[in-house]
């Protein structure tokens, strides 16, 4: 572990991402205590311009602070971001290791399968889905997990593969082992470096495609996300400006303090890049 | 009759090509599930808009369409259609599916090709840049540059430069093709398209720039490390001329192949960036039919857009292993 840390801690952006995260994380966690009226409440006239008034950041067309939407809205990203990266790689994961292990036709129908959904264009497929659920939370996470998962699986195929003839697992097979043990217990571990790379940039990718699904109007209308908010600042680009904007630079900020993570979570786990 | 096709690319191209009508015919099964699973089918809409909607009426509508047989027989039934290219009728447009998607396929086009052209030409620029002159300021502006394109939602910068640029500046349009009113044609019409794509395409080019800029440095730097740019240096030729006609080819190669795989993320953009601007391209054409419930315009896309990305595919792969002279067609 304090390997890993000091590994870590040499890339400083990583322990800077690290650190916006943890904020974040916190701001989403006592949203309840910042603004414990919620985002939807209206607390004030239309359209207050930021850093004048009480309301740091204005309020939007009904009134609503734009301040309170993005902390609220942190509690939605998170949680859609962190379920999502969940799900697709637990599906991911089965299937790239079933693939990688068994290989022969386990391995070409999987393969198969995961190149059809690859090639389908993932945001247009998330709409469709989206559209077919009918848009609520639930939806938003399965629609961005089956659309997410076949990364997951090539790269876990990719390694299985890789691992499959070491001589630990060829000696794990004489000792009898039973192939679930040697999959779970002798070549998942090994594999966890990347996916645990791939995890991280997976939860900026779901937050940007929430994002991009409630700007559309196809996310849950019953809770505030930083998306809807952008996309219900376009009505007032012209006066408003501040309604579109700070959503967004919160989002901004968001997926690239993720992306750093994912760069410093690469160097540390990563021995090729050691020693560059 | 057996043919035997000599030609190693000529070879690689019939499998590929076998391998995706399989693909396309996977995608429009799923396609046909899909519609299934959309609630309210064609008979509804027709019949809400035609405001009669007794039981009777419906039932007549359905075995007229067909849409009373069982599902495996509407299966095979959709199939012989999209193998004769017809995708449907859509009851909002009151056109056939193919019609629509022919007439709204050149705006998206030359939305897309300019994106990616601006998106591959200015990134891979930028990438060689920073990877010439690594660890300098150079290289530190243009990777905080494209963290901050990378990370930011494609929506966001298109309104943020609808703000700066249409709204402060008053230089580009806000929105559309084309003036409203203006009646252009010819030379001043391409102007005016020219002066309206500025805006869509550069909004879509963002992000892609910047992962072929990262792509580009990080490939650029890797060759760098080669024997063979050892070399060229201790044969006494100048900076420029190793970094761009020794190391510049030969980087060039991942950034393609990663610049053929966004073509489908990019097919997604252009559904965001033209919803944004008004653009009326195909993807402006899937986010109408989704509100309307249209979803035979909507899954038309959805498999049009599908069998795009497997020929592009394709013609990357193809286009690579030409390209690189080390990489087998198998």
């Amino acid at each position: 572990m304090k390997e890993f840390w000091r590994l870590y801690s040499k890339n400083i952006g990583g322990v800077l991402g690290l650190a916006f995260i943890v904020l974040v994380v916190i701001m989403a966690a006592i949203a309840s205590l910042l603004y414990p009226t919620g985002p939807f409440t209206l607390t004030g006239s239309s359209y207050v311009q930021p850093f004048h008034d009480i309301f740091p950041l204005g309020t939007d067309s009904l009134g609503r602070d734009v301040a309170a939407g993005i902390v609220w809205g942190a509690r939605v990203s998170l949680l859609v971001g962190f379920t999502t990266t969940l799900i697709a790689v637990f599906i991911g994961v089965v299937i790239g290791c079933l693939a990688g292990y068994f290989g022969g036709v386990t391995d070409s129908v999987l393969m198969r399968f995961t190149e059809v959904f690859q090639t389908i264009p993932s945001f247009i497929f998330g709409i469709v889905l989206v559209a077919i659920m009918s848009p609520s939370l639930y939806s938003v996470v399965i629609a961005i997990a089956v659309v997410t998962w076949p990364a997951v699986a090539r790269l876990v195929r990719g390694e299985f593969l890789a691992l499959r003839n070491r001589e630990f697992v060829i000696a794990a097979v004489a000792m009898g082992m039973s192939n679930t043990r040697i999959i779970l217990t002798q070549i998942l571990p090994n594999t966890l470096s990347p996916i645990i790379v791939i995890s991280s940039l997976m939860v900026a990718t779901a937050i940007l495609f929430e994002a991009g699904l409630s700007f559309l109007g196809l996310g849950d209308p019953n809770v505030m996300s930083w998306g809807f908010m952008i996309g219900a600042g376009r009505n007032a680009l012209r006066t408003a400006w501040w309604n579109s904007t700070f959503p967004g630079v919160a989002i901004l900020l968001t997926v690239l303090a993720i992306n750093l993570i994912g760069e410093g979570l690469n160097d540390a786990l990563n021995p090729k890049l050691r020693d560059k | 009759m057996k043919v035997r096709i000599v030609n190693p690319v000529g070879r690689y191209l019939c499998r590929r090509l076998i391998q995706g009508v399989f693909i396309i015919f996977a995608i429009v099964v799923i396609n046909f599930l899909l519609l299934q699973l959309a609630p309210g089918d064609a008979v509804e809409v027709l019949a809400g808009e035609a405001g009669v909607a007794t039981p009777e009426y419906l039932a007549n509508l359905r075995h007229k369409f067909g849409l009373d047989k069982p599902v495996l027989v509407q299966l095979g039934l959709y199939l012989k259609n999209i193998a004769m290219l017809d995708l449907g009728y859509s009851f909002r447009h009151n056109s056939p599916v193919l019609t629509l998607i022919v007439n709204r396929l050149g705006p998206t086009l030359i939305l897309m090709v300019t994106a990616f052209v601006i998106a591959l030409v200015i990134g891979t620029f930028l990438g060689v840049l920073a990877a010439r002159w690594v660890n300098t300021w150079r290289d530190t502006v243009v990777t905080v540059f494209a963290l901050v394109c990378y990370a930011s939602p494609i929506f966001w910068i298109g309104l943020m430069l609808i703000i700066v640029f249409s709204i402060k500046l008053d230089w580009l349009p806000t929105s559309g093709i084309e003036t409203v009113g203006a009646f252009n044609t010819g030379f001043d019409y391409v102007l005016d398209l020219a002066h309206h794509l500025v805006l869509p395409a550069i909004t879509l080019a963002l992000f892609y720039l910047a992962v072929y800029a990262r792509m580009a440095r990080a490939s650029m730097l890797e060759v760098f490390q080669m024997d063979y740019v050892t070399t060229a240096r201790m044969k006494g030729l100048r900076e420029g001329r190793v970094v761009y006609k020794h190391v510049l080819p030969n980087a060039l190669l991942p950034v393609l192949t990663m610049a053929g795989m966004q073509v489908s993320s990019m097919l997604g953009g252009s559904v965001i960036v033209e919803a944004l601007f008004g653009w009326p391209g195909l993807g402006l054409l899937a986010f109408d039919s989704l509100f309307a419930r249209d979803f035979n315009l909507l899954l038309g896309i959805f498999v049009l857009s599908s069998a795009l990305v497997v020929v592009v595919n394709i013609i990357v792969d193809v286009l690579y292993s030409v390209l690189d002279r080390r990489i087998e067609l198998r």
